[in-house]
């Protein structure tokens, strides 16, 4: 069977399945079988069997957070489902992969989802910045409806549901589950105060379920293949398998679905090339602009799975590595890391609406070789100051991530730049 | 106030949603559709149109990179600064269009073509350093032919 369920379909530079295609393979069949033989909390039930966890960056169990949706009849009648397709951090690029490359596989995971919740209406939040998307993910959505696969009285199951494309207008924060939310009902995009969480009450008050592309887009094959098929593409304790990604200085940079708990050695080396010539290797960013660096030294070998790489100190996040060598200056690279998330911060809480900017400076002023030697330590201090439990949401301990990790493993960098009161990396770009 | 074809783009939007206030991005993005932009007469617009209050809407007009509160190009370059593009050269991307275009960041060419803006990560970074030029993706660019993608937007 197959070992690459989600990209099987998928063949960049041509367009995506249609309908016809899509049905062709199997598709939709999932949606048939579950409307007729399926009551919701089975589908929740085999998504639980088969250990699927988010791929939005968490890695939270899938069935678990469905199950928090109240049922029955003293729950709210209108509940929803958000796929957060607003990818924007930086070095990700999976899910634009996914729903360029076939965008009926994600609209079928979401009628499952929306069945499994009790969901009427659907939105896909998707970032402005993705335009072929939206036209793909239009055009399916209308051969769906067509079909009889959305709308009202889905295959004579009774089950209703519309899926309605929101697209953004460009702001990482939107990404955050509860600041979505109050982007899609046209508020300033600030997250908000947790509990209540979403499942209980999220979007206009009610229980609603946010999930990532890449997530939904395995709710199909879970419920054709079954949950011991899934598990078995995994290498490690986490079924199933993940997009990775590899960008920076190396041969290949790309895309590929693997199992999950593939080693760092394997995406980098057989599958990205290695690195270009007369580049060494020195940090892994792993998952995202905020996830910790990992260093070829100690990691070439770690699964890349939920549990491993959070034993080794960070976290797999969107399983998009971003790879600094030796060329490339370590205080340049988390001075432009800075930046990003400084005006990024929706400006909600002070440590991380002042203090990001300040470290961003105090960057700027290493890399230009006017750093003191305090600097290494307010930058410790600010990583503490930001750190998880200090702020709002989860965007400021994410910022800090990659900080930590870097004056943790280059140090001397920081160091040098100080003692010799300039960049000794001048020619690297 | 709206013209009559920005109101209906607006209220076919409406069935999507379940309070009249949520269009507020979509109106926004609709009206600099029209307009190129959005002037503070178009916040007032919007304002009116949506039943919201002027500061509201601007508060979720400037909150987002891609609404245009200033005159901008015909054309936007947006420039992705972000981790990945760094590493593969914009800075040279960007020293390049300078050169060529006498602009930087923020600013527009005085021939009202283009606009330079730097944008965060375009889910690009296998084809870094990228650009968008409007809607139009472009990667990998040479950095030190930056300019080159430009010749497509009039
Ligand atoms: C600052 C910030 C940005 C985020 N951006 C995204 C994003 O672009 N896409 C995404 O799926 N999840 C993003 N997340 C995670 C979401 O809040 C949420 O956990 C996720 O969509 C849940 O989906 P999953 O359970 O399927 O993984 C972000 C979180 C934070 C704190
Ligand atoms: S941590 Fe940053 S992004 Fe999150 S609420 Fe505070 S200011 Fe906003
Ligand atoms: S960092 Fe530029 S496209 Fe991702």
């Amino acid at each position: 069977m197959n070992r690459r369920p989600l990209t099987a379909l998928i063949h960049p530079g041509e367009p995506p399945p249609d309908l016809k295609a899509y049905e062709a393979a199997g598709g939709y069949a999932a949606v048939r079988a579950a409307l007729r033989d399926l009551q919701p909390a089975d589908v929740i039930d085999r998504v639980k069997q088969a250990g699927l966890r988010g791929r939005g960056g968490a890695g939270f169990q899938t069935a678990m957070k469905w199950s928090f949706v109240p049922q029955g009849d003293d729950a709210p009648r209108r509940k929803y489902l958000v796929c957060n397709a607003d990818e924007m951090e930086p070095g990700t690029f999976k899910d634009r992969y996914l729903m360029e490359g076939n965008p009926h596989q994600l609209i079928e995971g979401m009628i499952l989802a929306a069945y499994a919740i009790g969901a009427e209406v659907a939105y896909i939040f998707l970032r402005d910045e993705y335009p072929l998307c939206a036209k793909r993910l239009r055009a399916a959505v209308a051969e769906a409806r067509a079909a009889g696969h959305l709308g009202k009285d889905i295959h004579g199951s009774g089950f209703h549901l519309d899926i309605h494309l929101h697209i953004s207008a460009g702001r990482y924060i939107c990404g955050e589950e509860t600041a979505l939310l109050n982007a899609l009902e046209g508020k300033r995009a600030v997250p908000r105060a947790k509990p209540p969480f979403p499942p209980v009450a999220g979007l206009w008050g009610k229980p609603t379920i946010v999930n990532n592309v890449e997530t939904l887009c395995f709710v199909p094959h879970i419920l054709r293949h079954g949950a011991d098929w899934f598990r078995g593409l995994g290498k490690g304790s986490d079924g199933g398998t993940k997009l990775y990604g590899a960008s920076g200085r190396v041969r290949r940079p790309g895309i590929w679905e693997l199992p999950m708990g593939t080693t760092m050695r394997e995406i980098i080396e057989d599958r990205a090339g290695g690195m270009l010539d007369g580049y060494r290797l020195r940090g892994v960013i792993p998952g995202g602009a905020s996830t910790d660096f990992l260093v070829p030294e100690e990691h070439m070998d770690l699964p890349m799975d939920f549990e491993s790489v959070q034993k080794a100190g960070s976290r797999l996040g969107t399983g998009t590595m971003i790879l600094l060598d030796d060329k490339t200056c370590t205080v340049g690279m988390l001075r432009n890391l800075q930046l990003f998330f400084s005006r990024e911060s929706c400006g909600w809480c002070t440590p991380c609406r002042d203090g990001i900017p300040w470290i961003e400076k105090t960057l700027a002023a290493i890399e230009a070789g006017d750093g003191r030697e305090e600097d290494i330590d307010l930058l410790h201090t600010h990583t503490r100051l930001l750190g998880p439990g200090r702020t709002f949401c989860a965007f400021a301990p994410g910022a800090m991530a990659p900080l930590q990790s870097a004056l943790r493993y280059f140090e001397d960098d920081f160091r040098r730049h100080i003692t010799e009161q300039r960049c000794p990396y001048t020619n690297g770009r | 106030m709206l013209s009559d074809s920005e109101r209906k783009a607006i209220e076919a939007e409406l069935p999507l949603y379940e309070r009249r206030r949520s269009l507020c991005i979509e109106a926004l993005k609709i009206v600099q559709e029209h307009r190129g932009w959005v002037s503070d007469e178009a916040v007032a617009d919007i304002a009116e149109f949506l039943g919201m209050g002027a500061d509201e809407v601007d508060s979720v007009a400037t909150f987002y990179n891609r609404i245009h509160r200033h005159e901008t190009g015909r054309h936007v370059i947006y420039l992705c600064d972000s981790v990945s593009c760094w590493i593969m050269g914009c800075d040279r991307a960007r020293e390049r269009l300078r050169e060529t275009l006498g602009i930087d960041f923020g600013e527009t060419t005085p021939d009202g073509r283009f606009t330079l803006l730097p944008i965060a990560c375009l889910g690009a970074c296998d084809r870094a350093p990228a650009l968008m030029v409007g809607d139009e993706l472009y990667g990998p660019v040479d950095p030190a032919k930056a300019e080159e993608p430009l010749g497509k937007h009039p």
